[in-house]
């Protein structure tokens, strides 16, 4: 999906290049609330959208920055909005209409230490579960973790395909270490990004039917004011867009939602296998932790000890089968998270006759490679 | 006459489809529907171009009927998706339809910053003084003294003043309307629609069945007298005292003022950073 070709060297942080990354991937639209530690993301749209005959607009609340995104996507332009957990926690609910009303757009989560206003300066990951559940509901849901800011970049992009392609939101974590850490990066040339745009009709208006099954299961999208006048809510539809009741219809609608995303489960899910070949023990880590993991498994390997690191890049839908590979191969997996054990659930869910231990950060301070090196040694 | 207003109907309803409605026999929000085709018709804008979108309750379900580019979004946050909409395409002429709890208390916030932004949106706030839908719980502007479902011993809290508070706010055009009073109802939305900033409509409602049958109004024709004798034209209303003017409201235009709107501005912003 990203090419070899290559742009300047630049210094950036994690956030600069969320925003770099989303309009390569051609994102013109931005709505969101100042918030610690996502705010640079604001900040830069800001700058960056006018030039591009973009949009940026600051709204009243992080709710709204949801529904401004949501709007801006059904008339037609790729949009982003970016925050932390108090604002994702309050744009969980349009969040929710994105998802059943199938509305492409993107949700960068800058996690920071939580509950509440918790230690809003910060890292923290302990918004993995409320990605995949925090609105209401049942839906599926894309939801990708950002480890470096190169990968703020790429990630970015491959998250505004996803949407554009399944129709769907899909949330991008990444934490407070990611979103200020700088680093001197050559990010792709964005000429070189292979851009996806969601399907558009290919019947006459007359013959549009908004929701209308497929192989893909993903409807065909029109944009409003492009002549297909259509129908969109949040109630449960039909074909057509129109609310019911029909269990029939009411069945098939949930069904299919789920379904497209597991169609392309292959292409989704997506994780970054390190030294796994011969490993023993492995780390199965991501966001910023799986960059020390990495350290911490070098540092192991340079001691003779067989270590490898599966770092997840899709947290949901959840990479089984790439998770099950490594537990079959390994006698001991370690699963650092700075939170008190949300992945590791997940991960447990898969086999049970692997040990799977855990490694707990909850003080606000980063999980550090001689950390995880130590737990290694242990195992 | 009534053969040429039929086929106006007719051709932005979704006629085939999705009738009959689900508001009970006599609801004015069939009046604040019927004066909206009336007032686009008049305008002569093109389906194509139009967007009508609401948030949740009674109020919520008007969209489906018409033939636009439609949307029905989340309790209270209509006016943040059309925000999102008008600015991705300003090219598109959108229209929200709300009711009173919707803007007010719940969308409240998204409200009175819509109006503060002026962006080239229209607002219809169907004001019927009560949560309909959910089964007539006390709403912002339920009057001080009212029955609801939720204020079995009278309501002790004080009602906004919708067109008033969009005054406050800043919006470019405010009125406020009745529907007893269809026909002006029909210009003051034409008006609204083609005032260029965030335009106001507040439209006042009868929900005899949720909020008049608790209130000594048990029939529409009740509420329909109500609201003729207790809205007062604002130029009336300014030679008369505190006094004189008692409960009774004001209708017509409360606010027509120009000033730079949010797009207009934004283009500006473009054009000096494509420049440079």
């Amino acid at each position: 999906m990203v090419s070899d070709k290559i742009g300047p060297r630049q210094l950036l942080q994690g956030n600069e290049a969320i925003v770099e990354g989303a309009l390569a991937a051609g994102c013109r639209f931005f709505a969101g609330y100042p918030i610690t530690p996502a705010s640079e993301i604001a900040e830069l749209m800001s700058l960056r959208l006018p030039a591009l005959n973009g949009t940026f607009i600051q709204m009243e609340d992080e709710i709204a920055g949801m529904g401004a995104i949501i709007g801006a996507s059904l008339a037609g332009v790729k949009s982003l909005t970016a925050t932390s957990g108090p604002g994702f926690s309050l744009l969980q609910e349009n969040l929710g209409f994105a998802c059943a009303a199938e509305v492409p757009c993107v949700v960068v989560n800058v996690m920071r230490a939580g509950p509440s206003t918790g230690l809003s300066t910060s890292p923290a990951q302990g918004d993995v579960m409320q990605a995949r559940w925090g609105t209401h509901g049942d839906h599926p849901v894309i939801v990708l973790a950002v480890s470096t800011v190169n990968d703020c970049f790429t990630i970015i992009v491959q998250a505004f395909n996803l949407a554009e392609k399944y129709r769907v939101p899909v949330i991008v974590l990444s934490d407070e270490i990611v979103a200020h850490t700088r680093e001197t990066v050559v990010l792709t040339d964005p000429a070189g990004i292979t851009v996806i745009d969601r399907t558009r009709p290919a019947v006459p208006p007359e013959w549009y039917i908004p929701y209308e099954d497929n192989s893909r299961g993903v409807p065909a999208m029109a944009a409003m004011g492009s002549g297909y006048r259509h129908h969109v809510t949040g109630l449960i539809h039909d074909v057509r867009g129109f609310p019911t009741e029909r269990p029939e219809e009411v069945d098939a609608f949930i069904r299919r939602l789920f379904r497209k995303i597991t169609n392309g489960f292959a292409e989704i899910q997506m994780t970054n296998p390190v030294m796994l070949e011969d490993a023993e023990i492995a780390v199965i880590a991501y966001g910023a932790v799986s960059r020390s993991a990495l350290r911490a498994v070098r540092l192991a390997r340079s001691q003779g000890i067989r270590a490898g690191l599966l770092q997840l890049i899709t947290l949901f839908p959840f990479p089984r089968k790439a998770v099950e590979t490594v537990l079959r191969q390994c006698r001991r997996v370690l699963v650092p998270e700075m939170n008190m054990g949300q992945m590791i659930r997940e991960v447990k869910r898969v086999n049970r006759d692997t040990e799977i231990v855990r490694h707990n950060r909850v003080d606000g301070q980063f999980i550090t490679p001689d950390e995880i090196y130590d737990h290694l040694l242990a195992m | 006459m009534i053969e040429k207003m039929n086929s106006v109907r007719h051709d932005y309803l979704r006629h085939d489809k999705k009738f009959p409605h689900v508001w009970c026999p006599g609801c004015g929000n069939g009046i604040v529907l019927g004066s909206l085709i009336r007032a686009i018709a008049k305008l002569g804008l093109e389906k194509d171009e139009l967007v009508l979108a609401s948030g949740i309750g009674c109020s919520g379900r008007m969209p489906v009927y018409v033939d636009f580019n439609t949307l029905h979004t989340t309790h209270g946050r209509a006016l943040t998706f059309a925000t999102g909409i008008k600015l991705a395409k300003p090219a598109l002429t959108v229209i929200t339809v709300m009711g009173d709890g919707d803007a007010t208390a719940i969308g409240g916030n998204h409200f009175i910053h819509a109006a503060r932004r002026n962006i080239d949106l229209t607002a219809i706030i169907i004001n019927n003084q009560i949560y309909g839908m959910t089964g007539g719980q006390y709403s912002p502007t339920t009057p001080y003294g009212s029955f609801a479902s939720t204020a079995a011993w009278g309501n002790i809290e004080h009602a906004f003043p919708i067109a008033e508070l969009a005054v406050t706010a800043g919006a470019s055009f405010v009125a406020r309307g009745t529907v007893y009073h269809a026909a002006m109802l029909d210009g003051l939305l034409a008006r609204g629609i083609v005032k260029k900033g965030f335009s106001v409509i507040e439209v006042m409602s009868n929900c005899h069945t949720q909020y008049g049958r608790r209130n000594q109004m048990n029939d529409p024709v009740t509420m329909m007298r109500y609201f003729n004798e207790n809205a007062v034209s604002v130029d009336r209303a300014a030679k008369m005292s505190e006094e004189e003017m008692g409960d009774r409201f004001t209708i017509g235009v409360l606010a027509d003022v120009d000033k730079p709107n949010y797009l207009e501005e934004y283009q500006k912003i473009r054009e000096r950073a494509q420049q440079e």
